[in-house]
């Protein structure tokens, strides 16, 4: 396979986060035009000057991302829709890089926004896939923390991450999120409430598990000299990956997609793991975001117990990981949180992230992971951003 | 005398019935006719043979679309397993926790699975093709040397095992009747009431009858309303398992002088009488369908023992032949209305009893020891589709193959 051509000019600008709340008796029309109308605020230009619109989201049915053209007031000549969970973020830059990159858009607004009513989650599950539907559903493991149960069983034994490597990630996010404004969880965690929260699906655990939550990410893509244009503090994109259902013939899954394409993503990012400052991996559990440092190259494959154990992951320690909190102390809005990492990252890179900036940062490594169509994630990706 | 069903606490609250998630896609129904009938099918791609599991619309090793429920090898590899603690499910957090396991099949692919209490990752296992409480074809996993599947709640929620139920049988007249009353009371049922129509008649074996635990006689006249709605009031928030055995065969084609009076006789018993069960019995078993507990669990199974000539026409028996072929219609209504209440409806098609009424029938005859066992094995095993006797099976297949060929034979009184 050959190396793909770098996204020389596209730069990320304008995050936007509207603050999460655990419900919403909002449409996720109406999160999505918040979202825009902080992208709008953020850039200095009205709306309209978008000819670019990528929308993320679960809960907009019936509508798909052209009926919101109209809904807004948009007129652009680039329109995607990617309701990709997790991985929508990933997917969403990489397209919208190579638009702006060619020409045929000059600023695309990215958002990703879901609404969250007490029934909605349990209504979303039911028709989340027709592979779920036939074979996942009928046994009780409506909702993904079965499934991932059953692979972090699996994985944890292979690769000897045990509950409390996972809850050293959880308490540093919280401990991270507590510096966050727009997270939803406010209260400190120690790894004794880690440790001894009740089981959901053994070995998931209650704080393993993120809260479901109504919000919007948003971030523009343009070429560098629209954003100097604009004066916009910008970062640079210089390394993106995807790939889907990549190990088909693994019995369970042991790896996420990165492990196939990682080589792709550090050649083309021009640097190595080592030189990385901070890290926004796909934190639906803790596990999966071990697997996302193995598969990544930042520890060795079997090197987890020792790699948690030499890092301190908060935001003033040795490698900052998720360093808004991330999805486990943020919230999970739905699709949003494949865009979450891309948002925190653009902030922490352009010396906007306030409590929690860490210092010095100028290189961040961005991953996502989402849809677990039937018994694994589908959809694995991961970007390398580099402050201007 | 078996032990005294244990009484309902009547300060608990009455389960209400609910259902597993039951949207499927209308290609997984394949899987549910191979569960229906206790056959172990996986989606097969007849190109590449491949297995797939869930089922594809096209092979996703070849992109064949010539996909079937074939016959697949039914052992599997545990790969890890967890229980739902709390599952969003209703049906599911009423029952937590629910053990499943991720399996790796003999077939090839990976499957999740309701599983036993005894494997532990790495047991090899046996899988079941099994129909759950919404009608749903779903994979059980048990230990693969077989072991006892009756222990496992989760096993017990998706079969009709008579265990501790009280079980009502319509007709006593039945050749099925007693071995029946025997085999059942054999599996632990709780009460076994049997129907009497016209009690005045002598019954020859009523000694026998008698003889059997926990077994009364009720008057039951399937032919009139008034009898099927009085024992209903006395008995008929009490029955678990319904096993209707009520016929009326009597032989003569269309010209015989009788006919259209033998005809309106079997149509009054075994179709309208399933249809007077069925008003009176079937919402109350309907409502019952999640009722009780271990010791005295709840609704379960309404079982219609038919004739294998209702699916085809023998024509020395025009007026029989219909009766049955209408009580199989009835049947198909009553499925749907029991279903609500996750109460499996089973059909039994049988071939020709050995007794008089099957004088003129060729052999082999099916017993009525036969057929109970055929009966009482598709409870126990949660079946919606059981076929007794050898030429009923051949009768079936050859329907399937060739329905022309089928209404040749019997025309010229060829079974």
């Amino acid at each position: 396979m050959a190396t793909p051509m770098g996204y020389d000019g596209v730069v990320l600008a304008v995050p936007v986060t509207v603050p999460y709340t655990r419900y919403s008796p909002e449409s996720a029309q109406w999160w999505l035009g918040r979202a825009l109308a902080g992208l709008a605020a953020g850039a200095g230009v009205p709306h309209p000057a978008f000819d670019g619109l990528s929308v993320a989201s679960f809960s907009m049915a019936p509508d798909s991302a052209i009926g919101l053209t109209q809904h807004f007031g948009l007129s652009p000549r680039f329109v995607d829709f990617v309701p990709l969970g997790g991985v929508a973020g990933m997917v969403a830059v990489r397209r919208a890089a190579r638009a702006v990159q060619a020409g045929d858009a000059d600023m695309v607004a990215c958002i990703a926004a879901d609404t969250n009513a007490p029934q909605s989650f349990r209504q979303s599950l039911e028709n989340f896939s027709r592979f779920s539907q036939d074979a996942v559903y009928p046994y009780g493991a409506g909702g993904p923390n079965v499934s991932f149960a059953l692979i972090a069983q699996a994985y944890m034994e292979a690769s000897g991450l045990s509950r409390a490597h996972c809850g050293k990630i959880a308490v540093a996010q919280r401990d991270n999120a507590l510096k966050n404004p727009h997270a939803l969880m406010k209260k400190p965690l120690s790894l004794d409430d880690y440790l001894g929260s009740r089981p959901i699906a053994p070995p998931i655990h209650l704080f393993d598990c993120v809260l479901p939550c109504a919000g919007a990410e948003a971030f523009l893509i343009l070429r560098e000299e629209t954003a100097r244009a604009q004066g916009l503090p910008f970062v640079r994109l210089t390394a993106a990956i995807e790939r889907h259902n990549a190990f088909p013939a693994d019995p369970v899954m042991l790896r996420g997609g990165w492990a196939r394409d990682i080589d792709t993503l550090w050649s083309m990012a021009g640097i190595g793991p080592d030189a990385i400052d901070l890290v926004q991996t796909y934190d639906d559990y803790p596990f999966i975001s071990a697997m996302q440092f193995e598969d990544l190259g930042l520890c060795p494959k079997g090197g987890l117990a020792e790699f948690i154990a030499g890092h301190d992951f908060t935001v003033t320690g040795s490698l900052p990981h998720n360093t808004s909190g991330g999805q486990l102390s943020s919230g999970q809005a739905g699709c949003a949180g494949g865009h979450l990492g891309i948002v925190e990252a653009i902030r922490q890179l352009t010396g906007a992230a306030g409590p929690r900036q860490v210092a010095g940062a100028r290189r961040a490594l961005v991953s996502g992971f989402g849809m677990i169509n039937f018994d694994r994630g589908l959809g694995s990706g991961a970007m390398v951003l580099e402050a201007a | 005398m078996t032990p005294r069903r244990p009484r309902k606490n009547p300060l608990r609250r009455t389960r209400q019935p609910l259902l597993p998630p039951a949207a499927c896609s209308r290609k997984a129904h394949l899987l549910t006719a191979a569960a229906a009938e206790g056959r172990f099918a996986l989606p097969r791609c007849g190109a590449c043979g491949a297995y797939a599991w869930p089922m594809p619309e096209a092979c996703p090793n070849c992109l064949s679309i010539d996909i079937t429920a074939a016959d697949a090898p039914s052992g599997a590899v545990l790969m890890s397993e967890t229980r739902a603690e709390v599952p969003a499910d209703p049906y599911f957090r009423e029952r937590a926790p629910w053990r499943v396991g991720l399996v790796q099949m003999d077939a090839g692919p990976m499957a999740l699975v309701h599983l036993h209490p005894a494997p532990v990752p790495r047991d090899r296992l046996r899988l079941t093709l099994m129909l759950d409480r919404a009608g749903q074809a779903v994979l059980y996993a048990g230990p693969e040397n077989g072991g006892d599947m009756t222990i496992d709640r989760q096993w017990q929620e998706m079969v009709a095992d008579p265990r501790g139920r009280r079980v009502l049988i319509t007709d006593a007249r039945h050749v099925a009747a007693l071995p029946l009353a025997h085999k059942l009371a054999a599996a632990g049922a709780a009460e076994i009431f049997m129907g009497l129509p016209e009690d005045w008649k002598p019954l020859e074996n009523r000694a026998e009858f008698a003889a059997v635990p926990g077994l009364r006689f009720v008057a039951l006249d399937l032919s009139s309303d008034r009898s099927v709605e009085d024992l209903a009031r006395a008995i008929g928030g009490k029955v678990e398992i319904l096993i209707n055995t009520a016929d009326h065969p009597r032989p003569g084609g269309l010209s015989a002088p009788a006919a259209a009076t033998h005809a309106r006789m079997a149509m009054e018993v075994v179709a309208f009488g399933l249809m007077r069960l069925a008003r009176v019995f079937g919402p109350v078993l309907a409502g019952r369908g999640a009722d009780g507990d271990e010791n005295a669990p709840g609704a379960v199974a309404w079982v219609n023992v038919l004739s294998v000539f209702a699916r085809a026409t023998a024509p020395e028996m025009a007026g029989y032949c219909a009766a049955h072929a209408a009580a199989l219609s009835v049947s198909h209504s009553l499925r749907a209305q029991l279903a609500g209440g996750g109460v499996r409806l089973m059909t039994v098609l049988t071939a020709p009893t050995e007794d008089a009424w099957f004088q003129l029938a060729p052999q082999p005859k099916v017993t009525g020891k036969a057929l109970a066992g055929a009966v009482v094995d598709g409870l126990m095993r949660g079946l919606e589709e059981v076929v007794a006797g050898d030429v009923a099976r051949d009768l079936l297949a050859r329907l399937a193959d060739n329905p022309k060929a089928v209404e040749r034979d019997l025309s010229q009184g060829k079974l």
